[in-house]
């Protein structure tokens, strides 16, 4: 009665570990289940999900244009201070003195794609990119200014 | 025919003809010395590279493939990387052991290579008690490990030493019982008359169910005495980050990683040579033909082909099991493979008496 | 530096012969920055006294500052393997501040989230997990399926890990097209590959001795200690907090609360991967029964919760994540406290641990599945 005991004991842990050696030889010769994925070479075809949080940009029409307001709704929201407004007075046609954006400082270094931002800001002036590859040798490189040089608000917006 | 015997002889009628017999034998020693290092140097290479493409395929990976074509250069540049590197001793480390250590692990390996038969006639060694000096040969790796896990004076180092200690100890004895069914079958401790025994047939097809258990016993025992896993607790890297040679760097440690790799290589090739024939083809009963066909194989090609296959079942075993308890790693060599090949040995010797077997 | 200070002191209480081993804050096992200092005699644990701290980033204080907004995505980097549902248990207690009502699809949103979630934390558990008790392979394994999971993630919310989809109110956007299609081919990659989780791990018989009767948790311990989730269910206690307190559209789906009577590793490694079907059925019953509408509440810009004190509990992938918000009336909170279910069952480590072996421990760690960000916060 033991031996028998005994060698079922020894017999069902062989056949589970066959089983277990069964699917490893398969994916060993199952060449085509490789999932690895070569990154920097497939850098072409590499196809984002729009709603990717990549950074923060701020999206300029042909005429050099933006959205932004300087409404700050972007840097209230921020729970990093990630974005900062700075403001310069714009005369208007009429002569009158219009509060305008100077600059739109975005630290990349300090964002956790949190996504608040985008979601606060009435006009729609900035959305997130999809670029991911954020490295860079200089701190620095990383504080951005969002609005393009010489770049004035779009006709309109308010 | 060109062969590795053929190549040998030329040697050495060549050296006959211009040294007298004394520089011809130093001269061949240099040669033979020079041709294991080389071996050494070669199966490291080879080994790991073909450990980390068995590992990647069997877990849906590419394994390496930037350094050279197909990554096949992936362990040369981590050599390299390994031969720059600082070797560094710890402070209350002992300097003379902790130093030692990975080249005494390295000349086991070596030593072991001589009575084996990497082609027919082609042989460093045949003394005439080869698997006696093997079997004791190989228990000298213990004393490596336990040096280097004592003298690094690192807590992890200590008990992956005492874990491997008392690992290598129990099982040399089933591995032991295992290669002793293929000596009382053929009657011989000398390697090239174990591998003649084999003409008509391999002893795991001659030897029927005995043999076959011997065999699985065998290499069970052979993949704990080389800490392989599923039986690594001397390394047991989630348990003791790398076990006894956590203290180890650069060449140092490498020298460990290679006799390593060059022990799994040893065993297996003693396991092919006692239960697979070693360069003997593959003859089946009378078939004049395919037998024919088969002696066309070089036999060099016959011993790796049979060596390598068994380090890829070693490394299948790596790459699909988890780790062992301690408890239970020696509960397996004293419940279970020891009274099994004992028995085993019991009726392997019936058998040899009886002459039941082909 | 480190030895004069705590480790002479663990030695005036170890005994004659004991070992103090140090394992972590840098060690494979611990996943993170977990140390613990292990009193061994020979290869037995006499005591564990794990050592935590080294990644408090203080959460809490944090939070103080932050608006009912803002403070939801810090909470992200608490459990992070479960961001989603610690998420959603931050909206659900500013909700009920607000007393807002969430529109039926959000809801149906929130639980599919954090369904999906909750299988990726164990798929990733499991895969952990097998890799401390020395296999590698079912790691790579596991990757592939969570890996899918990711990538609905990442087309719905945006981001792979720290997704910050729930927002007071619902969720932050609407679901992608391609969200139903997708998610039924993860169900589909996931019903074609379940079986190899057997064949590779559970039913391994090392795997078997390595688990069955090793670090044995009572039902009255693990009620003691305040274990919650798997690690509770694993004892036979019933603690789903899905079940028990129903939130969202939990009371009106169809699933099992996980039960297993072993209270052993083995009995936690069982509640976990039976937990993973449970979901992939209310992911099903879901999947086809998303209603229309709005996918947000109408919330005001700025948000003030009334004074008075807010809980809410849900159940994450480790246990009970419970938030307690104290709020002064203002747009900030004034004392924020999360009752993280990592520490304890952290706690019942040194428990369970005790006579057993230094291999055992480590997978004793793997069961408990601790995530180290969850439990120093």
């Amino acid at each position: 009665m033991f031996v028998i005991k005994y060698i079922k004991e020894v017999w069902t842990a062989v056949r589970s570990l066959l089983k277990g050696m069964k699917r490893t030889l398969y994916y060993f010769t199952h060449h085509k289940e490789i999932i690895t994925q070569q990154y920097p070479d497939n850098r072409d075809t590499l196809v984002l999900p729009e709603r990717f949080k990549g950074e923060v940009v701020m999206p300029h029409d042909e005429n050099n244009e933006h959205r932004c307001t300087g409404c700050q709704a972007c840097e209230l929201a921020c729970p990093n201070g990630t974005i900062k407004v700075i403001f310069k007075n714009d005369l208007t046609p009429e002569g009158k003195k219009k509060k305008a954006i100077d600059k739109l400082v975005y630290h990349l270094e300090l964002c956790t794609m949190c996504n608040l931002c985008i979601e606060a800001c009435p006009s729609d002036a900035i959305k997130m990119a999809q670029t991911f590859e954020h490295s860079v040798f200089d701190r620095n490189q990383l504080t951005k200014i969002l609005n393009k040089p010489g770049s004035k608000i779009m006709e309109g917006v308010e | 025919m060109w062969s590795f015997s053929g190549i040998a002889n030329n040697i050495h009628t060549w050296l006959g003809e211009h040294f007298n017999a004394t520089w011809t034998m130093i001269i061949e020693m240099v040669i033979a010395g020079v041709a294991v290092i080389g071996l050494f140097a070669l199966l490291g290479l080879v080994l790991v590279i073909m450990e980390r493409k068995v590992s990647a395929w069997m877990q849906i990976r590419l394994g390496p493939n930037r350094v050279g074509p197909k990554g096949i250069f992936q362990s040369l540049a981590d050599t390299l990387k390994l031969l720059v590197k600082e070797g560094m001793t710890p402070d209350g480390a002992d300097k003379l052991l902790f130093n030692v250590a990975p080249f005494i692990a390295m000349i086991v390996a070596m030593l072991l290579l001589a009575p084996i038969a990497f082609a027919s006639n082609f042989q460093l060694w045949d003394l005439n008690i080869g698997v006696l000096y093997v079997s004791a040969v190989s228990s000298i790796m213990v004393i490596s490990i336990l040096m280097a896990g004592w003298a690094s004076n690192n807590k992890y180092s200590l008990m992956g030493a005492m874990r491997s200690g008392a690992q290598i100890v129990s099982y040399e004895l089933s591995a032991g019982l295992s290669v002793l069914a293929v000596v009382v079958m053929c009657g011989s401790l000398q390697m090239s008359e174990i591998i003649e025994s084999q003409r008509n047939g391999w002893w795991i097809f001659k030897g029927h169910i005995p043999m076959l258990i011997a065999f699985i016993t065998f290499i069970i025992a052979v993949t704990a005495e080389t800490n392989r896993a599923p039986f690594d607790l001397a390394e047991a890297e989630s348990e003791l980050t790398a076990g006894f040679h956590t203290e180890y760097s650069g060449m140092k440690f490498a020298l460990f990683f290679l006799a390593e790799y060059v022990n799994v290589f040893i065993v297996c090739a003693i396991g092919a040579t006692l239960f697979l024939g070693g360069w003997m083809p593959l003859h089946i009963g009378n078939w004049e033909g395919f037998n024919h066909a088969m002696d066309y194989i070089p036999s060099s090609l016959w011993f790796f082909g049979k060596t390598f296959f068994l380090i890829f079942v070693i490394m299948w075993f790596r790459w699909t099991f988890p780790r062992l308890r301690i408890d239970q790693l020696l509960n397996l060599e004293w419940k279970y493979l020891l009274p099994i090949s004992m028995i085993n040995l019991l009726v392997v010797t019936a058998m040899a008496i009886l002459g039941w077997h082909f | 530096m480190y030895r004069e200070t705590e480790v002479i002191q663990d030695l005036a209480t170890a005994g004659e012969g004991d070992m103090v081993i140090n394992v972590g804050p840098q060690h494979p096992a611990t996943h993170g920055v977990l140390h613990l200092v292990i009193t061994l005699n020979g290869e037995t644990i006499k005591k564990v006294e794990p050592h935590l701290g080294y990644i408090h980033r203080s959460i809490e204080k944090m939070c103080e500052s932050l608006s009912y907004r803002q403070f939801i995505y810090v909470t992200s980097r608490m459990d992070y393997l479960s961001a989603h549902i610690n998420n959603h248990a931050c909206a659900m207690c500013v909700e009920k501040g607000l007393q807002v009502e969430v529109p039926p699809r959000a809801q149906v949103i929130r639980v599919l989230m954090d369904e999906l979630t909750r299988i990726a934390s164990h798929e990733l558990w499991w895969g952990a997990m097998a890799m401390d008790l020395g296999a590698f392979t079912p790691f790579f394994h596991a990757f592939r399926e969570r890996e899918s999971i990711n990538d609905i993630m990442e087309e719905t919310c945006g981001a792979r890990l720290t997704m910050n989809y729930m927002v007071p109110g619902g969720v932050m956007h609407d679901l992608h097209p391609n969200f139903q299609q997708r998610v039924k081919d993860f169900l589909q990659l996931y019903k074609r590959k379940i079986h190899e989780y057997d064949e590779l791990v559970t039913g391994n018989i090392i795997f078997q001795n390595r688990m069955k009767n090793i670090g044995v948790l009572k039902a009255e311990d693990a009620i003691s200690y305040g274990c919650s989730g798997p690690t509770a269910r694993g004892s036979g206690v019933s603690s789903d907090i899905r079940k028990l307190y129903p939130y969202e559209i939990y009371n009106k789906l169809e699933f099992d609360e996980v039960l297993e009577t072993g209270c052993d590793s083995f009995a936690r490694y069982m509640v976990r991967i039976r937990e993973m079907q449970q979901s992939i059925r209310i992911v099903e019953q879901l999947i086809d029964n998303i209603p229309e509408g709005d996918f947000q509440a109408k919330t005001k810009a700025v948000l003030k919760l009334p004074k008075g004190e807010f809980y809410t509990r849900v159940e994450t992938a480790r246990g009970e994540l419970g938030v307690y918000i104290v709020s002064e009336g203002g747009t900030t909170p004034y004392r924020i406290k999360f009752r993280s279910p990592g520490f304890s069952n952290l706690s019942v480590l040194d428990h369970i641990a005790r006579g057993s072996k230094i291999g055992d421990l480590v997978a004793m760690m793997g069961t408990l599945d601790l995530v180290i960000p969850d439990i120093d916060r």
